[in-house]
C-alpha cells in the first residue's frame, strides 16, 4: 500500500515535468518557427516568472498552510539585487548568459536572506496576524526601495537612502534611482532560461515535499501541536519551507526583470502578491501542475480579452468569480461531473481523494 | 476537485489561446491607412489620463480621414499603468500590424515600451511620457510633452524672474518617476540662483490623502510659495485641505495640475491664484482650441485636458511628417520610421500645445510653457 | 506644543476614518470569518450613490447618506447571495479569492460605470472646523461627526451582539457555525443578516471618508480597505473596541511617523510598528488570545 502510493505522487511528479517539458518543446518550436504570436512570445517569460512565484507560494500556503500576502515582497528584493548584480558585472563578466545566471542566484540568496529575516519573527505568529505581517513587509520592502539610489563606478557599488547622494567618479552610472526603478535593464532573460528556473523550481519543491523534511513540514501544517509532541523542530521547518519559497521567488524576480528595459518597485505592491495568490487557490493547495496552469491560463486571460476593450476586466473579475464557485460548490460541481461523466464515458470509478491539498489555513 | 479543477483550467486555457490566436487572424486589409497604436491607462487608478489621450488622438484621426487626404487607422490598448501589461499591450499592437506608435501615456510603461519599438524599428511619439528616461539613447523615440528636467527648471526659472516667493516649500510625490524628476530638477535649479528651499516633504500611493504634516511644515517654515510637482488629485486635497487650515501662500503647479478646474464638483475659489506652467490652456480664445474642446465636449461630455491636447498633435504632427516625407500606408514600419526621424528633426510644428514645436535627435521637443495663473476659475496669462 | 497636539488632532482624524472602515471589516469577519476584501469597494459604491444624490439631484446630505445606505445593504447582500454564499462549505481561502473577484468587478464596473474622472465630494456636514484656544488648535466637523458616528456605531454593536435575539445568534456562528445549526439558529440567515448590516456601515464609512478626503475615484476604497484590514488586525480582529482603537492608532502613528521621522519612510514605519506589536501581542492589542485544543 505504501509503494503504490509513493508510485502514485512519483507518477504525478512525472507528469508535470512531462508537461512542463512538452509545453516548452511545442512553444519553443512554434516560436523559432515564428508561428505564434508577438503577444504570446511576450508573454512566455512573465509567465515562466509566474509559475515560478506560483509554485513557490504554493510551498508556503498549500505545503506549510500559512497564507502569505507578502510574496512580491521577495520577488522585489529578487529582482533588484539580481538586476543589480548583472548590471554592476558588465564590463568584469562578458557572457550574457552567465550574467544572467550570477543575477538570478544573487536575487535568490538575498531573497532568502529577506526570507530569514522576515520568516523569524513572522512564523511565530498564526493565520490571519501571520498573513497581515506579511502583507506589513511587502509593503516596507517597496517603501524601502522607493527611496534607495544604487550606483556604480570603478570604486564598486555605492548606496544612498531617501535622496541621490550617490557621487559617482566618471564612468559610473545609477542603477536603481528610487522610484524611477532601474530603466535601463538589459534584457537577458529567455524563455529557455525561464523554462529551466521551472524545471529547475518544481524540482527543488517536489524533492523537499517528498523528502523527510517535507513530511514533517506537512505534519506541522496537519496538526503542529502532534507534530511537535513527536519531537519535530516547529521552527526550523517552518524557516525551511518559508526560506526556499522566498528564495525560489528571488529568482523568479529576476527573470521577471530581466525581460523588460524597466521595473519600479511600485509593481511588486500587494496586487501583485494577491494575484499570485489567486493562481494558487485557483490551481489547488499543494497541487503544483494546478499552479502552472493556473498561472499560465490567468496571464494568458486579460491578453485574450482585449478584444472586449473596456469591459475586459470586468469579464475577468466574473471569469474568477465564476470558477470559484463552480470548483468550490457542491452543487455546481455536481453538475460538472454529471456533465464530465457524459463527455468521458460513463463506468469510471471514482478515484479516491489523495491527502494532500486537503488543509487550508486553519 | 483537483481533477475538476484541472480540466476546467485546461479548458479555459486552450480557450484563450484559441481567441489570442484569433485575433492575429483578423487582420483588417492593409495598405488603405496608416495604423497607429499606442498604449495608456484605459482602466484602474490613471485611466483618466489613458482615456484622455485615447479620446483626444481619436479625434483628431476622425478629422483627418474626413478630409479624404491621409487617412488613419488608431488603435489604443490598455496598459493599466504598468509596465509589464504595456509591454503585452504593445505586442497586441504589433500583432494588428501597428506601422506608427504613440508610445505610452504614462512614464513607467513608456520606458518599457520604448524599449521594445527602439529594438524593432518602429518609430514612437509619446503624448505624455515625460521622464528623460523614455528618450534617451533611443534615437526613434519622441516626445509631445516637455520632458521632466525642463518643467523643473523652467518652473524655478520662472519663480526667480517674476520674483514670485522667497522661502519655497515642496511637496511631491516620492514614489513617482513624474513628480520626483521635476523635483530633482527643480531643487537643483532653485540652488543655482540662489532660491531658499525651506521645507520638502513627500507622500505616496497609500498614504495620499492627509496633508496636515506636510502643510504644517511648510508653514511653520514661514514658507511663502509651494511647489507642487504633482498631478491635479493629490493637488486639489492639498489645496482644500491648505484652506481649511488657514494657510495661504502662493501655489506652484506644473503641467499635471491641468485638469484641476474640470472635476465635477470641485469649487474654483479653492483654486483661486494657483500659478502653472502648462503647455495647453482649454479657455484659448484661438479657433482651434475652442473647435477642439467644442468637439471633446461634444462627444465626451468633459473637458479635455493636455494629455488629450497632446495626444490630438501628435497625430497632427504625423500627418504633417507623413505627408513631407510622402510615405505610403503600404511601408513598412522600419521604412516609415527612417523617414519620421528624419522628418521629425527637420520639421515645424503647429499644434494645440504650442506654436513652432521643433524637435532635436535626442527626441526632446522644444516649445515654451505657457504661465497661467487661475483667476476667478479660468486659466489667465501671466 | 501646538503642533504636536495639532499632529494629534489630525491623526485623531485619519484615524477616526480608519476606525470606522475598520468596524466594518471586524464585524463581518468576526461572524463570518471570512476576509472581505470588497469591503472597500462597497465603501467606493457608497460614496458614488451619496455623491449623485447630493450633487447631481441636490437632494439633501441626510437624504444621500440614506441612499447610499439602501443601495449598498442590497448591494452587499446580492454580493452575499450570488458570489459568498455558495462557498458557505469551502475553505477561507476560496471566500478570499471570491472576495478579491468581487472587489475587481465592482472597481471596474464603477468605472465603465461613473467613469474614472475624480469627482470632488461635497462634505455631507460642512467644512468648517471648531476651533479651540482661540484658533491656535482646530478640529474640522467631519472629524468630530467621524468620531461621533464611530462611538454611536461602536455602541449600538455591542449592545446588537450582546443583547438581541440575532446578536446572540450571530455571536454563536462566530463560535461554532455547527454547535449553531445544532441549536436550531438558520446560520445563513444569519450571515446574510451580518453582510448587510456590514454593508451599511460601509456607506457610512464611504460617506466619512469622502467628506474628509473629498476626491472620489473608482479605487478610493481600495487603499483605506488595506489600510483599515491592517486597523482591525491591529486592535485584534473580531473585536469591536479593537477596531476602534486599532484604526485611531494607526492614524495617529501614520501622522507622527511623517511628522517626527520621515514623509518619506511614513508608511514603512507604520508598517514596522504594526509587526512589533503583533510580535508583543500576537492576537493585537485588544484580541482574544485562545489557546489550542489538544
Amino acid at each position: 500500500m505504501k509503494n503504490m502510493k509513493l508510485n502514485r505522487n512519483a507518477r504525478k511528479n512525472f507528469i508535470t515535468y512531462g508537461l512542463v517539458i512538452a509545453a516548452y518543446a511545442i512553444l519553443q518550436t512554434m516560436s523559432v518557427t515564428g508561428s505564434i504570436s508577438s503577444s504570446l512570445r511576450g508573454m512566455l517569460v512573465p509567465i515562466c516568472a509566474y509559475v515560478v512565484m506560483a509554485v513557490s507560494l504554493n510551498l508556503t500556503v498549500g505545503v506549510l498552510g500559512e497564507l502569505s500576502l507578502g510574496h512580491a515582497g521577495f520577488m522585489s528584493v529578487g529582482a533588484f539585487t539580481g538586476v543589480t548584480a548583472a548590471m554592476a558585472l558588465q564590463n568584469t563578466v562578458p557572457s550574457p548568459t552567465l550574467r544572467l545566471c550570477i543575477g538570478m542566484v544573487t536575487g535568490a540568496v538575498f531573497a532568502a536572506i529577506a526570507g530569514v529575516l522576515i520568516g523569524i519573527p513572522v512564523l511565530r505568529l498564526k493565520g490571519d496576524y501571520l498573513a497581515i505581517v506579511t502583507l506589513a513587509f511587502g509593503e516596507i520592502i517597496k517603501s524601502i526601495i522607493n527611496n534607495l539610489y544604487v550606483g556604480v563606478d570603478e570604486n564598486g557599488l555605492q548606496m544612498s537612502l531617501l535622496t541621490n547622494k550617490l557621487a559617482l567618479a566618471d564612468g559610473g552610472k545609477v542603477i536603481i534611482s528610487g522610484p524611477m526603478g532601474i530603466t535601463t535593464i538589459e534584457k537577458l532573460s529567455t524563455f529557455t532560461a525561464g523554462f529551466i528556473l521551472v524545471m529547475l523550481t518544481l524540482f527543488i519543491v517536489f524533492n523537499l515535499v517528498n523528502s523527510r523534511s517535507g513530511r514533517a513540514i506537512m505534519a506541522i501544517r496537519d496538526n503542529r501541536i502532534a507534530a511537535e509532541s513527536v519531537g519535530v523542530n516547529i521552527v526550523k521547518y517552518r524557516l525551511m519551507a518559508f526560506v526556499t519559497s522566498a528564495a525560489l521567488a528571488g529568482a523568479a524576480g529576476t527573470l521577471f526583470a530581466m525581460n523588460y528595459s524597466t521595473i519600479i518597485a511600485n509593481k511588486f505592491d500587494f496586487n501583485t502578491s494577491i494575484l499570485v495568490l489567486v493562481f494558487v487557490v485557483l490551481g489547488g493547495l499543494g497541487n503544483m501542475l494546478g499552479s502552472i496552469i493556473a498561472a499560465a491560463a490567468l496571464t494568458i486571460l486579460p491578453e485574450a480579452l482585449r478584444q472586449f476593450a473596456d469591459y475586459r476586466m470586468l469579464i475577468y473579475a466574473i471569469v474568477l468569480i465564476l470558477v470559484m464557485l463552480i470548483t468550490n460548490n457542491p452543487t455546481l460541481k455536481g453538475y460538472l461531473d454529471v456533465a464530465k461523466g457524459k463527455l468521458t464515458g460513463a463506468g469510471k470509478k471514482p478515484v479516491p481523494q489523495t491527502t494532500e491539498g486537503g488543509a487550508g489555513n486553519e | 476537485m483537483k481533477r475538476t479543477t484541472k480540466k476546467l483550467l485546461s479548458f479555459v486555457m486552450v480557450l484563450t489561446m484559441l481567441m489570442s490566436l484569433c485575433s492575429v487572424f483578423a487582420l483588417a486589409d492593409e495598405g488603405e491607412a496608416f495604423k497607429i497604436g499606442g498604449t495608456g491607462p484605459l482602466t484602474g487608478g490613471a485611466a483618466i489620463y489613458g482615456n484622455a489621450a485615447a479620446n483626444g488622438a481619436q479625434i483628431a484621426v476622425d478629422e483627418i480621414n474626413a478630409e479624404g487626404g491621409i487617412q488613419f487607422e488608431l488603435k489604443y490598448e490598455d496598459d493599466a499603468h504598468d509596465a509589464e501589461k504595456a509591454v503585452n499591450a504593445y505586442n497586441a499592437l504589433k500583432d494588428w500590424g501597428m506601422q506608427i506608435s504613440l508610445g505610452s501615456v504614462t512614464t513607467a510603461p513608456c520606458n518599457a515600451t520604448s524599449a521594445e519599438t527602439f529594438n524593432d524599428r518602429i518609430f514612437a511619439l509619446t503624448p505624455s511620457a515625460s521622464a528623460v528616461t523614455v528618450t534617451d539613447g533611443k534615437d526613434n523615440q519622441f516626445q509631445m510633452c516637455f520632458a521632466d528636467p525642463n518643467q523643473g527648471s523652467a518652473s524655478a526659472q520662472y519663480i526667480f524672474d517674476q520674483d514670485l516667493g522667497s522661502k519655497i516649500a515642496v511637496i511631491w510625490k516620492n514614489d513617482e518617476d513624474y513628480s520626483t524628476g521635476i523635483r530633482n530638477t527643480f531643487v537643483e535649479k532653485a540652488e543655482e540662483l540662489g532660491l531658499e528651499i525651506v521645507s520638502e516633504t513627500t507622500f505616496a500611493a497609500g498614504n495620499d490623502t492627509d496633508f496636515t504634516v506636510q502643510l504644517t511644515e511648510a508653514q511653520n517654515a514661514g514658507a511663502d510659495l509651494v511647489f507642487l510637482p504633482m498631478y491635479y488629485q493629490p493637488a486639489s486635497l492639498i489645496l482644500s485641505q491648505a484652506a481649511a487650515m488657514g494657510y495661504e501662500p502662493k501655489w506652484f503647479g506644473v503641467d499635471g495640475m491641468d485638469g484641476i478646474l474640470t472635476m465635477e464638483g470641485f469649487d474654483p475659489a479653492m483654486a483661486e491664484g494657483v500659478m502653472l506652467l502648462t503647455p495647453f490652456n482649454a479657455d484659448a480664445e484661438d479657433e482651434r482650441t475652442q473647435a477642439f474642446v467644442a468637439k471633446y465636449q461634444e462627444l465626451y461630455d468633459e473637458v479635455p485636458n493636455q494629455f488629450a491636447a497632446d495626444a490630438y498633435d501628435c497625430v497632427y504632427a504625423y500627418k504633417q511628417a507623413l505627408e513631407a516625407a510622402g510615405a505610403t500606408p503600404d511601408m513598412s514600419a522600419e521604412e516609415i520610421n527612417d523617414l519620421m526621424m528624419e522628418q521629425f528633426t527637420s520639421m515645424t510644428f503647429d499644434g494645440l500645445t504650442g506654436e513652432g514645436m521643433t524637435w532635436d535627435a535626442t527626441g526632446a521637443v522644444s516649445k515654451s510653457p505657457k504661465g497661467m495663473v487661475i483667476q476667478d476659475g479660468a486659466y489667465v496669462g501671466l | 506644543m501646538m503642533t504636536f497636539l495639532n499632529y494629534i488632532l489630525s491623526g485623531i482624524s485619519l484615524g477616526s476614518i480608519y476606525a470606522i472602515i475598520a468596524l466594518g471589516y471586524t464585524m463581518v469577519y468576526g461572524i463570518a470569518k471570512m476576509l472581505n476584501f470588497a469591503h472597500g469597494d462597497v465603501i467606493m459604491v457608497g460614496a458614488y450613490i451619496c455623491f449623485f444624490a447630493v450633487s447631481r439631484y441636490s437632494l439633501p446630505p441626510l437624504v444621500g447618506v440614506i441612499a447610499a445606505m439602501a443601495v449598498c445593504t442590497v448591494l452587499g447582500i446580492v454580493v452575499e447571495r450570488l458570489a459568498y454564499k455558495p462557498l458557505r462549505a469551502a475553505p477561507s481561502l476560496a471566500v478570499l479569492i471570491t472576495a478579491i473577484g468581487v472587489s475587481y468587478f465592482l472597481q471596474n464596473g464603477a468605472q465603465l460605470l461613473w467613469t474614472p474622472n475624480p469627482k470632488v465630494f461635497s462634505s455631507v456636514v460642512g467644512t468648517g472646523r471648531l476651533a479651540l484656544f482661540g484658533g491656535q488648535l482646530t478640529v474640522s466637523y467631519v472629524t468630530i461627526t467621524t468620531i461621533a458616528s464611530c462611538i454611536v456605531i461602536m455602541v449600538a454593536l455591542s449592545w446588537f451582539t450582546g443583547n438581541t435575539k440575532m446578536g446572540k445568534a450571530m455571536r454563536a456562528c462566530s463560535e461554532d457555525k455547527g454547535a449553531a445549526q445544532l441549536m436550531g439558529i438558520n446560520v445563513n440567515s444569519t450571515i446574510s443578516v451580518t453582510f448587510a448590516i456590514g454593508s451599511a456601515l460601509a456607506a457610512v464609512a464611504g460617506v466619512l471618508l469622502c467628506s474628509a478626503y473629498p476626491t472620489l475615484v473608482p479605487t478610493t476604497g481600495a487603499m483605506p480597505g488595506i489600510k483599515a484590514f491592517t486597523a482591525a488586525v491591529f486592535g485584534g480582529i473580531g473585536s469591536i473596541p479593537g477596531a476602534f482603537l486599532g484604526g485611531l492608532l494607526l492614524g495617529v502613528i501614520e501622522i507622527f511617523a511623517k511628522a517626527y521621522i520621515s514623509t518619506q519612510l511614513s508608511d514603512a514605519v507604520v508598517f514596522a510598528v504594526l509587526i512589533i506589536v503583533l510580535l508583543v501581542k500576537p492576537a493585537g492589542l485588544l484580541g482574544k488570545q485562545v489557546s489550542e485544543k489538544v
